[in-house]
């Protein structure tokens, strides 16, 4: 079921290219006025980048998490998911899975142009892309349970915003953390290891919370 | 359903509401709009939980007022997982509907009543016994309307059961069940 679904969900992502891109073309946008704002003095924009870039991934992924359940609830897929998936959590994990090759896959990627943009060293990106790398999974897991929340409601987006952004402050501290850490010269191994920790229990526990708030949202509906 | 009763926005629906349907048969459930039709079909299906009383309903395949088709995939993608539910094909089903030209278009530029027809085809896949059916012809033309006949005289046939919410009658035996009378 899980291969189903991301097969399914990649196949509307690749047909809907401009909505999937949205997101990080608003990381690169940003990232892009916040080099230009602070264009006398490169050297000041260093330390604030990681925090910067950290921000910005965690906001362009609520935007993307926005439309996770979206179209499949307003075409009634989503109601077909909750009534024939057997077990729906598989499926939801693929849903989730595809969201994190665009939120959390894509945005790594992309971190490095980002990063230099901000003026951030060189010697940091690995640590910046490893952190990326480990944290991004919890956003994506945490933020599925969120937007399936919210999905019947209109104006949902504030309301995933006021839900989510609490719960993905530990990420923020420790990506962050992580990141300057590396920049001083201090290890950072144990940022990296509670990021990992994050996202394993968000993956334990987020699909079964995301299957059950579908289950009201259709119920709702 | 046993003494069946909802409320619904302040409203009561229905109360001690009661209905058996043995195999090998049909319903079709008339009554004024707003007067609960779709809300008996979601809570049989499972997919309204604010009621009281008793529901036994068994496996069943529900097409309600949205198809549960993406307009991004073609129809054939779209029936592809619904494969593993068991006999049939999404191929075969879709030739049964009379897609069998339009299964790789993306549904979305198909029209209303093709649609309508790739969400009938899902009934096809997977052995349900109960058929839970929100306004079948909707948009369907008199051959849609004609093939909605035949697929539920061929279910029931097989021992399904179908209950079906509409303003129309289906043509096809089916005992009548009034709400808000």
């Amino acid at each position: 079921m899980f291969a189903v679904q991301f097969r399914r969900d990649w196949l509307s992502l690749m047909r809907a290219k401009d909505e999937a891109i949205n997101p990080l073309v608003f990381l690169f946008l940003a990232a892009t006025l916040f080099a230009i704002a602070f264009g006398g003095e490169p050297q000041r924009l260093t330390g604030l980048a990681p925090a910067i870039i950290w921000v910005l991934v965690l906001l362009a992924n609520l935007l993307s998490l926005e439309a996770l359940f979206r179209r499949d609830f307003e075409d009634g897929t989503l109601e077909q998911l909750v009534l024939l998936a057997e077990p729906p959590f598989a499926a939801v994990l693929g849903k989730v899975a595809v969201q994190w090759c665009l939120s959390g896959v894509a945005m790594t990627v992309l971190a490095p142009m980002v990063a230099l943009l901000l003026n951030l060293p060189v010697g940091v990106l690995p640590a910046l892309m490893l952190g990326l790398l480990l944290g991004t999974p919890a956003l994506s897991l945490i933020g599925a349970v969120g937007a399936a929340l919210t999905v019947g409601l209109r104006g949902g987006g504030v309301l995933l915003a006021l839900l989510l952004l609490p719960l993905y402050l530990p990420v923020l501290v420790f990506g962050v953390s992580a990141t300057l850490d590396t920049m001083a010269g201090v290890g950072a191994a144990a940022q990296f290891y509670w990021l990992a920790a994050i996202s394993a229990m968000a993956l334990t526990l987020a699909p079964f919370a995301t299957t059950a708030a579908l289950r009201i949202s259709v119920e709702q509906s | 359903m046993t003494d069946l009763t909802c409320t619904r926005g302040g409203r009561k629906l229905f109360g001690s509401f009661e209905l058996t349907l043995d195999a090998g048969r049909c319903a079709e459930i008339h009554g004024a709009n707003g007067s609960g039709k779709s809300t008996l079909l979601r809570i049989a299906a499972g997919l309204f939980a604010d009621y009281s009383g008793e529901v036994d309903a068994a496996p069943c395949h529900y097409l309600g007022h949205r198809n549960g088709i993406s307009a991004l995939l073609s129809p054939l993608e779209n029936l592809k997982p619904f494969e593993r539910l068991g006999p049939g094909s999404a191929q075969g089903a879709l030739d049964r509907v009379g897609l069998h030209n339009e299964c790789e278009v993306p549904s979305g530029q198909l029209s209303q009543g093709q649609q309508r027809r790739a969400g009938l085809a899902r009934l096809l896949l997977g052995d349900r016994p109960l058929w839970l059916l929100d306004e079948p012809l909707t948009a369907l033309d008199s051959d849609g309307r004609r093939l909605v006949r035949e697929l539920v005289e061929a279910h029931c046939g097989q021992g399904g059961a179908v209950l079906c919410a509409t303003h129309q009658t289906l043509g096809c035996s089916a005992c009548e069940v009034r709400l808000g009378a």
